[in-house]
């Protein structure tokens, strides 16, 4: 981890103005200590040397418990700022992940487990608390302080400054020096590490498995043995990597104790008076104080850098640049297939493999096969959210034709009204739901389709959560139609329509199909039940990839008995 | 288990327990963490009391001992600090292991019906990282408040030497430090989380409904509605943290204020020792200047606190599977169970589930003969893999099963699963080779028997195109392994086992049916002579049985 990682000042901007305000609360804290010092030293030397009483350094006292008063403030703002701006920090920096997650597409934000972004976004990204709350603050005091005290040790001893100039650079420095020498015998034992520390886990998630072969009370041996090779091996890690630290006090404190023996021979000698030399023991470890304590943060900072990697590595993630500069055709449409094959970048196996098939213009065309052979993938491609790794998908409008990755993923969509497994819902009325699909729609147009999808008058007023709840899931894939119909785009994708559905809605999902067809829409809709497949104008079976070595779609009429399908 | 009493079977004493055997290195840790505080201390005390006395120009002489102790006290510092850590964690790490063994002991009684950790991976991993939590309690909780208690006393003991009065400032300052401000972060994490954590339950779910539905917003082209919905949970988020925020600053304010409440304290005190006599003024310094590094000792404590309640919650997760009964216990006074090589095994009327007397299959009668393999149907859902985990052992079941006319419901657990033999419709790979998750099956299996088997599963191919062969690690979790070639390890496993009965879950689940037809053949000719229990839903896989049991009770030949 670099101290001031600038990813995160760069996306975070709100860090800005909140370091220059914990410089300026760092330089009155400076001075306040300063301040503090040069009191506690007058009052000693009053009282000590000149004999002075609690009267007469009332004054001078009173001045002091002012002065812890005014630092009391002053930490009190620092800790507020420091907590207001890091929650803006983490505000902006969450924007700006979610923006470009969206901007990155839905194939990005599947790859990832479910929950995972809001978790990473939501608590995961709380964590950065100790960075910008913490250690940044710290970080600053540790550079302004120093500079501060030094300069007034510097104006009463001139050998003591001396040796604070000397050592505080020599800090940051043995640490770096430190912390790459360690960093090397730590990548060297990280496998082991990780190995050993996986093991635990391992045993645990695999002891059903080692209970059914009479093997789990055998491990417990095991677990005591990779423990103690975990331990010698974390340890001796750690006794390298304790040595920054070692460094730091070692060389905080000992200098501190040669400027106090520095000052102690000159006084014997008469070079120095008391007062200045309490004066420069007082200040001299508070020279060395928010150093010492960057290094305490550090830990808990590193650990909230790495769980920012995470959004950091999305904000890092470059947008697919697009060559398509062209609109989509106008008028219906159909699709042409030639050979194409599709796979996911993690996954080495093709998931299509020399697909051909067509999509004629204003036909229903069902996509029927086994789960695994590729119809979601299919839709996907069709939706341009995946890009084929080979062959082309053909798009034809009235005039012309297209490929598909010619056009621009905006304008394409914009021809597209699709129903997909589990229709997103966002918290409002089915009504604002609905109209989702066509925010201009009027009302009467949203009552006509939802009375087409089979939704009642009163329904459309029904209040939905935040979390989507309120709704069945009939009713969500009927909210989900209303979209398709509200849309009234020339392209029409139903992936699964009749899914978890009675069989009185199974007709009323007949019944849209055939008001799409009599509309003209071309019509792709991916199939399991008969009923649904009856309807279609067309069947385009496929098959899992793994069975065969080219994927050819059977392609027959509706009516036609079909392979593999599951009764 | 006994029934603790009072604090003592609190969570967290509970787990801290196990740390018993570990007891003197963590004390010596935190002596060592002692010193090291101490030292600071101390340099600042001799210093002051060094130049305090140089100023009288003494002869030399009279400082030397001062002098070695200023500069002892500045080496001391770094060098205890560093053995304090390795002390420590030495000490953390070792009762670690302990713990670990307490539980993986409790859970291989309990697991998997006994513990809800094994209902998904997450809660899994919760609880092994909840067991590695522990750690932090004793390096950044117990640890600091053994040093903040050996320092403060120490200090308190040093001032009233020479100031009674000003000690007992410096006492109640440190008080302030160890009790009350950590008390104060408490309360503010309470209020803040109060207020914080509705609003982060909005934000949540206006994520979740954006990841989620991701495509279908693209789709439609309401990305940035959606965006514009969640900035909008976001902003209150922010404000309500920044609300929070203005109480964060108290409890490190109030330090500041005790710290210069004992200075001042000290100094009047002192003041008045010295007019009236009692303390020598070359003392003044020192009792002055104690309290602002003895302070040090107790600025760690509300981060101390704050891990405290983080770790709590784990405790009690661990305490829970520590104390979770066992689910199928064995008889009282259990019979050993004669297993000839082949034999019968009669199922009558067994209901199994998850929980005891919550039975979620059955009634359900079988009769496995060596040699005819019976096939088990069933819709998914319908708890066919829940019969498997009755037979052998691993959920609560109820009804009779006897094997070669013996009642295996008087056996343990241990010696029914040597009888009957199951291939998991989710077997977990371990971290291993190829071979040696096979082998866990039986340790005395050969290389060549186990090429054997997966050949004839029809792995053949892939063995060979593993860059190792046999000896390829399988990654963390079999991550490198599909689906379909993890199933068949785990037949393999099952098939080199020498159990006279074979339970087969969904041998054929992720296969197409040309090698689905592979494995059944495989199956079927490897149990000539044993029992075998194929439980699918796939028609082709039933015949290859001999009969069939459909979940309901008919059966058909």
């Amino acid at each position: 981890m670099r101290p001031l990682d600038p990813r995160l000042i760069k996306w975070a901007q709100a860090t800005r103005l909140f370091l220059i305000l914990s410089v300026i609360l760092g330089a009155a804290t400076a001075v306040t200590i300063v301040i503090q010092a040069a009191l506690l030293a007058r009052i000693i030397t009053d009282v000590f040397q000149r004999g002075a009483d609690l009267a007469s350094i009332g004054q001078l006292t009173a001045g002091l418990a002012a002065v812890f008063v005014i630092r009391a403030l002053l930490s009190y703002l620092q800790d507020w700022i420091a907590f207001r701006s890091s929650a803006q920090a983490k505000s902006q920096l969450r924007m700006a992940v979610l923006d470009h997650a969206v901007k990155l597409g839905p194939q990005f934000l599947d790859s990832r487990s479910t929950g995972g972004i809001a978790q990473l976004t939501g608590r995961g990204i709380d964590a950065l608390d100790a960075y910008f709350a913490r250690y940044l603050p710290q970080l600053l005091l540790a550079v302004v302080v120093p500079i501060v005290l030094g300069a007034v040790i510097l104006s009463q001893d001139l050998l003591a400054a001396a040796i604070v100039a000397f050592t505080l650079p020599l800090i940051p420095l043995f640490m770096v020096l430190v912390g790459w020498y360690t960093q090397g015998k730590v990548d060297r034992q990280w496998r082991t590490l990780a190995v050993l520390s996986g093991y635990f886990l391992d045993v645990v998630a695999g002891l059903p498995t080692l209970k059914v072969f009479g093997r789990a009370k055998a491990q417990a041996a095991n677990i005591r043995q990779v423990g103690d090779r975990y331990r010698k091996a974390t340890m001796r890690v750690l006794r390298v990597s304790f040595l920054s630290s070692l460094v730091l006090e070692l060389l905080a404190t000992l200098s501190v104790a040669i400027v106090a023996v520095s000052i102690g021979l000159r006084l014997v000698g008469g070079s120095m008076d008391l007062q200045t030399a309490l004066f420069v023991l007082i200040l001299a470890p508070e020279a060395y104080l928010p150093l010492r304590m960057v290094g305490a943060q550090y830990h808990a900072a590193a650990e909230g850098i790495s769980a920012a990697g995470e959004l950091l590595d999305i904000l890092e993630t470059p947008l697919v640049e697009s060559a398509a500069i062209g609109g989509a055709p106008a008028g219906p449409l159909a699709l042409d297939l030639v050979d194409v094959s599709c796979r996911y970048p993690d996954r080495d196996v093709e998931v299509l493999k020399k697909l051909s098939c067509s999509f004629p213009v204003g036909q229903v065309t069902a996509v029927t096969g086994p789960s695994g052979s590729g119809k979601s993938t299919l839709l996907q491609l069709v939706l341009s959210f995946m890009q084929p790794t080979a062959g082309v998908v053909e798009v034809t409008g009235e005039q012309r034709s297209r490929s598909l990755s010619d056009i621009d993923s905006e304008a394409w969509l914009d021809q597209i009204a699709w129903l997909p497994q589990e229709p997103v819902m966002l918290a409002g009325s089915v009504f604002s739901n609905i109209r989702l699909g066509a925010p201009n729609a009027d009302t009467e147009s949203v009552e006509r389709v939802a009375y087409q999808a089979g939704l009642t008058p009163d329904v459309l007023q029904q209040v939905l959560s935040d979390t989507g709840a309120g709704v069945s899931a009939g009713q969500r894939r009927r909210i989900g139609l209303a979209r398709v119909l509200l849309r009234s785009k020339p392209l029409v994708l139903l992936d699964e329509p009749s899914a978890s559905l009675d069989s009185h809605t199974e007709q009323v999902v007949a019944d849209v199909i055939a008001e799409l067809r009599a509309e003209g829409r071309t019509v792709v809709m991916v199939a399991h039940r008969p009923a649904l497949i009856t309807l279609a104008d067309h069947i385009v079976h496929l098959e899992p990839v793994e069975q065969i070595s080219e994927q050819v779609a059977v392609s027959g009429a509706g009516q036609v008995p079909l392979p593999g399908l599951r009764p | 288990m006994t029934a603790n009493r009072g604090w003592r079977s609190r969570p967290v004493f509970r787990v801290m327990a196990t740390a018993r055997p570990v007891r003197g290195r963590l004390l010596l840790a935190g002596l060592l963490g002692a010193l090291a505080i101490g030292s600071s201390v101390g340099l600042l005390a001799t210093s002051a009391f060094l130049i305090s006395k140089a100023s009288q120009q003494p002869p030399i002489l009279y400082l030397s001992v001062a002098i070695v102790l200023v500069r002892a006290f500045g080496i001391g510092r770094g060098v205890f600090r560093y053995a304090e850590r390795l002390t420590g964690h030495d000490a953390a790490f070792r009762s670690l292991t302990d713990l670990r063994l307490a539980v993986f002991d409790r859970l291989t009684v309990v697991a998997p019906a006994g513990t809800s950790a094994y209902r998904s991976g997450d809660l899994l991993n919760r609880l092994v990282a909840d067991v590695d939590a522990v750690v932090d309690l004793y390096l950044r909780v117990a640890l600091p408040y053994i040093v903040a208690i050996v320092v403060g006393i120490g200090s308190v003991l040093l001032v009233t030497i020479f100031v009674p009065a000003a000690a007992l400032a410096l006492a109640a300052a440190l008080l302030v430090g160890a009790l009350i401000v950590p008390a104060l972060t408490l309360r503010r994490l309470d209020r803040s989380q109060r207020k914080v954590a509705p609003a982060m339950a909005r934000l949540t779910a206006e994520t979740v409904t954006l990841a989620d539905g991701s495509a279908e917003v693209i789709a439609l082209g309401q990305q940035q509605r959606f965006l514009d919905r969640i900035a909008a949970a976001d902003q209150e988020l922010t404000q309500a943290a920044a609300v929070a925020a203005r109480s964060s600053g108290v409890g490190s304010a109030l330090g500041v204020l005790a710290q210069g409440g004992a200075i001042v304290a000290a100094i009047i005190f002192g003041t008045q020792a010295v007019t009236s006599g009692a303390l020598d003024g070359v003392n003044l310094a020192l009792v002055i200047l104690v309290p602002l590094a003895a302070y040090e000792a107790v600025q760690v404590l509300p981060a101390a606190i704050v891990t405290l309640l983080r770790v709590r919650e784990s405790a009690r997760r661990i305490t829970a599977v520590l104390d979770a009964p066992n689910p199928v216990p064995d008889p009282v006074n259990p019979v050993s169970i004669d297993a000839p090589e082949a034999a019968d095994l009669q199922v009558t009327a067994l209901s199994a589930g998850w929980k005891l007397d919550d039975w979620v299959v059955g009634p359900v009668s079988l009769d496995v003969r060596p040699g005819r393999p019976v096939a088990l149907v069933g819709p998914s859902g319908s708890g066919k893999s829940t019969v498997a985990a009755g037979l052998t052992r691993l959920c609560p079941s109820q009804g009779k099963v006897f094997f070669s006319d013996q009642d295996l419901s008087r056996a343990t657990g241990d010696d029914v699963r040597r009888i009957i033999g199951l291939a998991e419709q989710n077997p977990h790979l371990f971290d291993s080779t190829v071979a040696e998750n096979v082998r866990l099956a039986r340790r005395s299996a050969t290389d060549e028997e186990i090429h054997e088997i997966l050949v004839e599963l029809g792995l053949g191919p892939w063995l060979a195109a593993l860059p190792d062969g046999l000896q390829t690690p399988v990654g963390r979790f079999g991550r490198a392994v599909s689906g379909g070639q993890r199933q068949r390890l785990a037949l393999a496993r099952v098939l080199l086992s020498e159990t006279p009965i074979v339970v087969a879950d969904e041998p054929t689940e992720y296969l197409d049916a040309s090698s689905a037809d592979v494995v059944m053949r495989a199956l079927t000719r490897r149990c000539r002579h044993r029992g075998l229990l194929i439980i699918t839903h796939r028609a082709a896989d039933v015949a290859w049985c001999e009969s069939s049991v459909s979940l309901g009770g008919q059966i058909s030949v």
